[in-house]
């Protein structure tokens, strides 16, 4: 009970700040947000440090005679990137107060993500290769899989904003921080992939 | 942010009992629930010590089995680092820090009560392991070991260690925040308390390096459960790789474990020396400096795993500089004593405790830190000694040098120095009776992680256990002094050190919300007696005058 108290006072103390700012930016949320994904990016960096051992060290990379089809998970790698210039132009809607544009970019977005997954899950159904298979084969698996459970993370974050957006005042101009937020997520999750289609996808070419 | 957020009146409530074993967001009641939960797996962590340290006692492995005797010390280590003083740093920084820097809570508390409910779920999972085989593989968990000593007994290990890995990071999360952004007014980064800095570099650490733990446990995770072989070499897979994540992570762990407690002793010090704290700066860059070098020094545990030449002479060289913010701050407590109006009451004798203790694993340190001679001792009982000395010479005895400091704070009631005392002078008298010899141990080769040893390591293993039985009596008088005081102690003052940081401003225990007006910043956390002209550099004189001035 005390503490519900405590917690709404708090909440109360930021959404009064952001006010007095106009841009809202001494925002603590946003800042926690960022060391939150400094985090995140820090077990990408483990996964990806030991896929480049094995790619330094293993003679042959892919192994066996695995060969990765380029053409679908280059259109889903255009998808995904382009869904985050869908993605900030709801953001500038609502900066402008207009939260029927933000609901229309953001469900354009969420579509996207949502294509985005099922590409993968059909790129899985047909690599012909299994998890197990060699080292390539399970660092393909779990890498490209830990990155879309990021996705689907991120697309319920877009869908949890939609959700709240439905009341009215929810979302205003000086009041957004769950849009920004998302979006930074968002962005987040595309940069990943960007790096990771370059070692798993282009990196195995040469 | 203090001035926008309440407009009534804060409660001038105490908690009840009932809020401590609930979700609850203060700050307050989660620090001391993490040091209560901590406390508890302290316990049990000594217990099965003692069991290991009596099996030692004699060379046959006749009192528990070799495979009970490596669940022991496997359980033993992780509950020592990740369950006792992971999570003790966690109650110091998370009950002081708003104190200290005169907010009313954390940035995120809801965050906050999240962070320290996945600790006690993450200790079951560790103990429940007992019911499906507890792990045998160490601390360490090296494949292709860890793959091949019981499944679910390790996967069990791995989901309690993801968990309170969490709970960590998102800790660090809000004590980065709450000290970067929360501060009054008049507060700058160089007005702050040391423990704040050496929380900043903690924060910093646990960010950078616990993920990566975190990804090599996915894929140990994988290995053991789906049958993939990242780390197995009878599947092609490299067991190196992991050595690499999972140290990136137990380097700078050992950091995580002494930074906060490097904070503690910055705050003891000075107050019961009744002196300035000499080079703050010094002191709070030192942090800086251990977070970023600890962060490249890792491979210094992998020189005898097949780590090339020039690898091995890199990571030798880093390790060695470490020792120099290291010795900066040694050097800056020592000379905030010299000279001072030491009082030698328990919070001061484990500091000095502290000071000595951490001194010897610093040097042993220093030998093993030269490549050739660390490959002569790598996995005997010098090494065991050597971190004993750090752990529970350093973190162990700062950690009881803060519990004493801030119990009048945290209870409102004076424990009783005697019975303190007592505590400080089996403990350290224990400590060395029990790790001193281990060195000898390893020098002569006796290898750790077995239950069984050649006869000649008798004498010097009876000597060890004998001095672990008398750390197992120096929690006596410890457990009766926290209940008596609790129970029957005299009602403490809002400041009994007469110290000058903030915390020490508001009642004892603090109110809800902490302070009942926003606090003064009338002088720097440290101007004990200050009027000589010594002080310049800090410009101590200035700050006052400029408070003075407003
Ligand atoms: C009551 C005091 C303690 C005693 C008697 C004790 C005793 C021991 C012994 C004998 C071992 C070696 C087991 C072996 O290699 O076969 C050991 C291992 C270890 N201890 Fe302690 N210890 C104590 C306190 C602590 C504390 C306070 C910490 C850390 C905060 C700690 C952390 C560890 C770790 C990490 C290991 C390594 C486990 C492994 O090899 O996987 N110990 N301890
Ligand atoms: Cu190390």
């Amino acid at each position: 009970m005390q503490s519900s108290a405590i917690d709404s006072q708090v909440t109360i103390g930021y959404e009064e700040k952001a006010e007095f700012h106009h841009h809202g930016h001494p925002d603590h949320r946003m800042f926690g947000l960022v060391l939150f994904l400094i985090a995140e990016s820090m077990i990408f960096f483990g996964l990806f440090s030991a896929y480049m051992i094995y790619y330094a060290t293993v003679p042959e990379w892919p192994m066996g005679d695995i060969e990765l089809e380029l053409l679908l998970p280059g259109i889903n790698s255009v998808i995904l990137i382009s869904s985050s210039f869908v993605m900030h132009k709801g953001q500038s809607c609502i900066r402008n107060n207009d939260v029927k544009g933000l609901q229309l970019w953001f469900t354009i977005t969420a579509i996207m993500g949502a294509i985005f997954l099922g590409g993968q899950l059909y790129e899985y159904a047909h690599t012909g290769f299994g998890l197990t298979d060699n080292l390539f084969t399970s660092c393909f698996y779990v890498l490209t899989g830990f990155h879309g459970l990021h996705v689907t993370a991120g697309l319920l974050f877009i869908l949890a904003v939609l959700w709240r957006s439905r009341k009215e005042g929810h979302y205003s101009a000086s009041k957004h921080f769950g849009v920004e937020a998302s979006e930074l997520y968002w962005h987040f999750v595309d940069v990943i992939w960007i790096i990771l289609f370059v070692l798993v996808y282009l990196l195995p070419l040469q | 942010m203090a001035t926008n957020t309440v407009s009534e009146k804060p409660q001038h409530k105490q908690r009840k009992l009932i809020d401590y074993f609930t979700f609850n967001t203060d700050h307050k009641v989660i620090g001391i629930q993490y040091l209560v939960t901590s406390f508890l797996f302290y316990f049990i962590g000594g217990a099965f010590a003692e069991v290991v340290r009596t099996e030692l006692a004699t060379p046959d492995p006749d009192i528990v089995s070799p495979e009970l005797y490596n669940q022991l010390f496997t359980l033993h280590g992780t509950i020592m680092i990740f369950l006792w003083i992971v999570p003790a740093g966690a109650a110091f920084a998370n009950y002081l820090i708003p104190l200290m820097i005169g907010a009313e809570d954390m940035a995120f508390p809801r965050l906050n009560a999240v962070a320290f409910w996945m600790a006690p779920p993450g200790g079951v999972l560790l103990l429940g392991s007992f019911l499906v085989g507890a792990p045998q593989s160490g601390w360490t968990s090296y494949p292709p070991l860890s793959l091949m000593t019981g499944k679910w007994g390790e996967e069990f290990w791995i989901l309690s260690l993801l968990l309170l890995g969490t709970s960590s990071i998102l800790g660090a999360i809000n004590f980065a925040t709450t000290i970067l952004k929360m501060r009054i007014k008049d507060m700058d980064l160089y007005s702050m308390p040391l423990f704040c800095w050496a929380m900043l570099a903690t924060s910093a650490l646990i960010l950078l390096s616990t993920p990566v733990l975190a990804g090599a446990l996915i894929l140990l995770s994988f290995d053991l459960i789906a049958g993939t072989s990242f780390f197995n070499p009878t599947g092609g897979g490299d067991p190196v790789v992991y050595q690499h994540l999972f140290w990136f992570y137990s380097h700078p762990a050992v950091y995580i474990m002494i930074l906060p407690f490097f904070g503690v002793i910055s705050e003891v010090i000075p107050v019961h020396s009744r002196k300035p704290i000499f080079g703050y700066r010094a002191i709070a860059y030192s942090s800086l400096a251990i977070t970023f070098l600890g962060l490249i020094v890792w491979a210094h545990h992998m020189f005898t795993s097949g780590t090339p030449g020039w690898l091995r002479m890199f990571f030798m060289a880093t390790t060695m500089l470490i020792a120099v913010p290291t010795g900066i701050k040694i050097f800056s407590w020592c000379a905030t004593m010299w000279g001072g109006k030491i009082e030698l009451n328990t919070p001061m004798l484990f500091a000095m405790g502290f000071v000595s203790s951490f001194l010897i694993g610093g040097f042993t340190r220093g030998m093993i830190s030269f490549l050739p001679f660390d490959i002569y001792v790598h996995d005997t009982y010098f090494i065991v000694g050597h971190f004993h000395y750090v752990l529970f010479g350093g973190s162990a005895l700062a950690l009881f040098s803060g519990f004493y400091h801030w119990y009048p704070k945290m209870t409102g009631k004076n424990y009783h120095e005697g019975l303190g005392q007592l505590h400080f002078i089996l403990t350290f008298i224990g400590l060395n009776i029990t790790f001193m010899p281990m060195h000898q141990l390893g020098l002569m080769g006796m290898n750790r992680r077995v239950a069984l040893y050649d006869v000649e390591f008798q004498p010097l293993n009876l000597l060890s256990t004998a001095g672990a039985y008398v750390m197992a009596v120096s929690t006596i008088p410890f457990i009766i002094n926290v209940i008596w005081s609790l129970a029957k102690g005299t009602q403490a003052e809002r400041n009994p050190w007469r110290a000058l940081t903030l915390e020490w401003q508001t009642a004892s225990p603090p109110i809800i919300e902490n302070f009942e007006e926003e606090p003064i910043l009338w002088s720097g956390p440290y101007d004990y007696g200050v009027d000589d002209e010594e002080q310049e550099e800090e410009s101590v004189a200035d700050m006052l005058a400029d408070v003075s001035a407003k």
